[in-house]
């Protein structure tokens, strides 16, 4: 044993040789450190002394020149996002001495008050004294033009030009475009910003959030040489800035803005979408606020007005707000009962006003009954009976299964954050979720939409669509190209097919000739009808209150328990160039407060488009 | 562990003393850095790097009461473990400044990358003193450790961290070419890295292109990098030959350099204490070198005498890089100055490069 630990320490004959090298390495150490030596030499006392200057005078500074943030425009070239140009009223500590002195002939130039500046300047303590304090945003060109004149006077007072986002439109498009906000220090850490500063602006929401890396461009910026009192020199370096990408979207701002009229002082949504294409064409979310002033920093009093407010104008109700379809979901059921073989063309039913089933009567929502009905009528007069028969044939697990097949319940991935998915029932989800058993007699309230079905508006703008155009699914598109300063196109979206609706030719053309009937064949949408074009589409109203407690749905109640108003339409009937989703929350019938909204914006479009 | 007797006796006193002085030195510069231009709310810095060094302290000491020889035995755990180490920075790591560097635990956060190193010269020594060759290796010999140091090159650079990176490979390359290399492989070494270099630029995006273009010239970002080397000069030189004055330094009180109390610290030394100050540490750092280089030379075996070179390798590495980028020599990599730069990682690391070479001085005499 002991042998052994002697032998692990006795010199191998290599070791002497290893060593030998050893001088090789000392030399290099050697050589290594005459060369810090000379350069520091070099640094610190030939060229000491012009350091010394440069450092006594603090004067070479980095000037940031913020990118212009990319333009969006329409799908017809419109412009409907820019930037303008703010000035900002700066003070650079360092320079700026005796500071109250600075602040109080700024003061008497600007007419702002002095506490708003200091506020401003203390917030940046602990910055270095060298970097410029914004202490007067965005001010106008009258005292620009005093505090040029008396520049002399203000020493270390600078006025910086940048570019700021102006949503042209005042509100519109609100949900869609979305707003800047400063980014936060959570952000900064994210790495997701590169090259970001504190101050920055981003987008917070919307397509300006969603392409924030197309939008924002890269920061340029220069070297500079500044003298004693802060004062330019010269500029020793440039890097020139990078503008943002500039975005066409999909959306027709004329139509959107027409929509937006016709949504004034109502609460709700809209989504008209291309049939051919999935393009989004219009994407209203109702009431709305104004982008303009999160760019200006918003004040605490507008933004509690704002949460608070119970129409939720910061909720973008097109995608986030979640509905019972109502007796729109009945082209669904009216797919599924056919495709299933439980109902054909031929399959009739008798409707009294209500249906009895188990020890309960479920009402048909014209009390006095439709008599005999087959599946046009059903669709036509949105006949509950027949589809209470319907659903029940058919079963909870069955409807569910061809919802979801037509996009229903779920994403629909359009370039929007927080879209909400929204319900379709089986029984294993009550399950999961209540823990109680699947009742057979809710599966009549689900044939009907009503229930735990809940659905966005967007959801229902594709499925529509998908009907009108024969059963294709696109994926709903926002943005048509991305474009660099150069023109040159970053990205073009194409038509994106997800998938299509399960159903045979055949039956989608019988429930294709109902929903027609419903706007042309004395329907529940017959006031709706036109004459230059022919609308296909279906009412909904959408309970808020259970209808077990009695109350008819035309009672008269607070405003609160009015149902929602549903119009789901696609025009022109035989080769649908726009589809369309309205919702107007409480808005009480389908047929006659969305239905017109739906029937005017397709008007809107269309009679544009005419020749 | 038995503590004994000749190991106190042996105790590498010269050592301990140059490291206590640059340490000192050090945490005096860093004081200087962290209260420049009043409250900052960096004073943490320097009591954290008090903890760190009394942490590292306790370290050096548990190490070299190891036997240096028994690690070789343990190489290949050590170095599996640092491999660990790596790969749960990528999986779980902190994200700060765009790369995945930071493995936090509980209260502290350190850096694997920086142990990577010590990982690294272990195994190398182990690999070498068993597989000599006095005719120099040749390239086919040279396969397998080029192989060991590829995996966590690769898991390093996936972070990214170019500059530990470099150093990874400065360390091998050093201990590669002092074992020595067969004189042919040399020219063939020389050319298929020239090779992997241009053939890898051309599988890199614009931008990791441009990172590394910067990374080579600053002036081509002359308002990140190349401002901060022009501000850096203008600090070192404007120290001239006796300084400013501690806690006097104008560069250092404006807080014109972002990492003025890491990577750039050197400039706080120079700016405050002039040439004057700058000769003394570096006079400090070169008599460290040289005390390693004469640990290796003294070593026992052929192991010792490689671990010694290879943590004096690290060392000087370390020193040499980050004073030329200061000085405006090299590039701007994020190499921190052992026993100055404020750093949990690179203090523990290099403290316990420290008790390595201690642990090989301490045996030097002992044949049992």
């Amino acid at each position: 044993m002991a042998e052994q630990i002697v032998n692990t320490y006795l010199n191998t004959p290599d070791n002497d040789w290893y060593k030998a090298r050893l001088s090789g390495l000392v030399f290099a150490v050697l050589a290594a450190f005459f060369m810090l030596f000379i350069r520091m030499f070099h640094l610190q006392i030939i060229e000491g002394e012009e350091f010394r200057r440069l450092s006594e005078s603090n004067c070479i500074r980095i000037q940031n020149i913020d990118p212009p943030r990319g333009l969006i425009f329409d799908s017809k070239g419109e412009l409907i996002v820019d930037n303008r140009p703010s000035f900002d009223v700066c003070i650079t500590p360092k320079d700026a001495k005796p500071i109250e002195e600075t602040f109080s002939r700024l003061a008497a130039l600007t007419l702002a008050p002095v506490a708003e500046m200091e506020e401003r300047f203390r917030k940046q303590k602990g910055m270095p004294s060298y970097n410029p304090v914004v202490v007067l945003p965005d001010v106008d060109r009258d005292t620009l033009g005093a505090i040029e004149v008396r520049k002399f006077d203000l020493p270390g007072v600078s006025v910086q030009v940048k570019p700021l986002r102006h949503y042209i439109q005042k509100s519109s498009a609100a949900h869609l475009l979305g707003y800047l906000g400063e980014i936060s220090q959570k952000e900064m850490d994210s790495g997701k910003f590169p090259g970001a500063l504190g101050g920055d602006y981003i987008g917070k929401n919307g397509i300006e959030k969603r392409f924030e890396l197309q939008l924002r461009g890269a920061r340029g910026g220069r070297q500079v040489e500044v003298d004693a009192r802060g004062r330019l020199v010269r500029v020793l370096r440039t890097v020139e800035e990078k503008p943002g990408n500039n975005m066409y979207l999909t959306i027709d701002q004329k139509l959107q803005m027409a929509t937006e009229t016709l949504f004034e002082g109502k609460v709700g949504a809209a989504v008209a979408m291309d049939p051919s294409t999935g393009n989004i064409l219009a994407l209203v979310s109702s009431p709305s606020f104004d982008q303009n002033d999160f760019v200006a920093g918003l004040s605490h009093a507008t933004w509690n007005s704002l949460i608070n407010n119970p129409e939720r104008p910061m909720e973008n109700k097109a995608i986030q707000g979640t509905y019972p379809p109502a007796s729109t979901y009945k082209i669904l059921t009216a797919m599924a009962g056919l495709e299933e073989g439980v109902i054909d063309e031929h399959t009739t039913f008798v409707c009294n006003g209500s249906y009895r089933f188990g020890n309960r009567s479920y009402k048909c929502w014209r009390s006095e009954g439709h008599g005999t009905v087959d599946i046009y009528r059903a669709i036509s007069h949105s006949c509950d009976v027949f589809f209470y028969q319907v659903g029940q044939r058919l079963g909870v697990d069955k409807l569910s299964f061809y919802a979801r097949a037509s996009g229903l319940g779920s994403k629909t991935g359009i370039d929007l954050d927080n879209e909400a998915s929204g319900i379709i029932p089986t029984a294993d989800w009550k399950k999961r979720r209540t823990g109680d058993v699947w009742q057979r007699g809710e599966t009549l309230s689900i044939a009907i939409g009503q229930g735990f079905n809940l659905v966005t508006p967007l959801q229902m703008a594709c499925f529509i669509s998908a009907v009108g155009n024969g059963g294709k699914r696109f994926k709903p598109q926002l943005v048509h190209k991305i474009v660099d300063q150069n023109g040159d196109i970053v990205k073009m979206n194409s038509p994106e097919l997800v998938g299509t609706l399960p159903v045979k030719q055949g039956n989608l053309d019988i429930v294709r000739i109902g929903l027609w009937q419903v706007v042309n064949l004395g329907g529940t949408a017959s006031a709706i009808r036109m004459k230059s074009f022919e609308i296909a589409g279906k009412t909904g109203t959408a309970q808020v209150i259970s209808r077990a407690r009695g109350d008819e749905e035309t009672a008269a109640g607070p405003a609160h328990w009015k149902p929602h108003a549903w119009f789901v339409a696609y025009a022109p009937a035989e080769n649908p160039k726009i589809a369309v989703a309205v919702i107007i929350e409480h808005g009480e019938h389908g047929s006659s407060a969305a239905g017109p909204v739906a029937r005017d914006i397709i008007k809107n479009y269309l009679g544009v488009k005419k020749p | 562990m038995m503590i004994d007797r000749r190991l106190v006796e042996n105790f590498d006193w010269g050592l301990a003393v140059i490291t206590s002085i640059i340490g000192v030195i050090g945490l005096v510069i860093l004081y200087s850095a962290v209260n420049a231009g009043g409250p900052t709310g960096q004073q943490m810095f320097y009591y954290k790097q008090m903890v760190w060094f009394g942490g590292g302290f306790f370290l050096m000491l548990m190490i070299l009461m190891i036997n240096y020889k028994d690690l070789e035995q343990w190489a290949p755990g050590i170095f599996g473990f640092c491999v660990f180490l790596l790969i749960s920075v990528l999986l779980v790591g902190r994200v700060v400044g765009g790369s995945r560097r930071w493995l936090v635990l509980g209260p502290v956060a350190i850096q694997p990358s920086e142990f990577v190193k010590i990982g690294t010269i272990i195994i190398l020594s182990r690999f070498y003193s068993r597989n000599t060759s006095r005719r120099g290796f040749t390239l086919r010999e040279l396969m397998r450790p080029a192989g060991i140091i590829l995996i966590p090159l690769i898991l390093i650079l996936r972070q990214p961290d170019l500059g530990t990176a470099m150093l990874v490979v400065l360390i091998s390359a050093s201990m590669t070419l002092f074992v020595g290399v067969d004189r042919r492989s040399l020219v063939y070494l020389f050319f298929i890295g020239i090779l992997v270099c241009c053939s890898g630029w051309f599988f890199l995006h614009d931008y990791q292109q441009e990172r590394i273009l910067t990374f080579l010239n600053p002036d081509r970002d002359p308002l990140g990098a190349g401002y901060h080397i022009i501000q850096s000069k203008i600090a070192i030189g404007s120290g001239m030959a006796i300084g400013k004055g501690y806690l006097k330094g104008t560069q250092n009180a404006l807080s014109f350099l972002p990492e003025h109390h890491t990577d750039f610290i050197m400039c706080v030394l120079s700016e405050e204490w002039g040439f004057f100050g700058t000769v003394l540490v570096l006079s400090l750092y070169l008599m460290l070198l040289i005390w390693g280089l004469n640990i290796a030379h003294k070593a026992r075996d052929t192991f010792g005498t490689l671990l010694a070179v290879g943590v004096t390798s690290m060392f000087f590495w370390g020193i040499f890089i980050n004073m030329g980028m200061v000085m405006g020599l090299l590039p701007v990599v994020g190499v921190p100055l052992p026993l100055i730069s404020y750093g949990g990682s690179s203090v523990i690391t290099t403290l316990i490069g420290m008790g390595l070479l201690m642990s090989v001085s301490i045996r030097r005499f002992i044949k049992e």
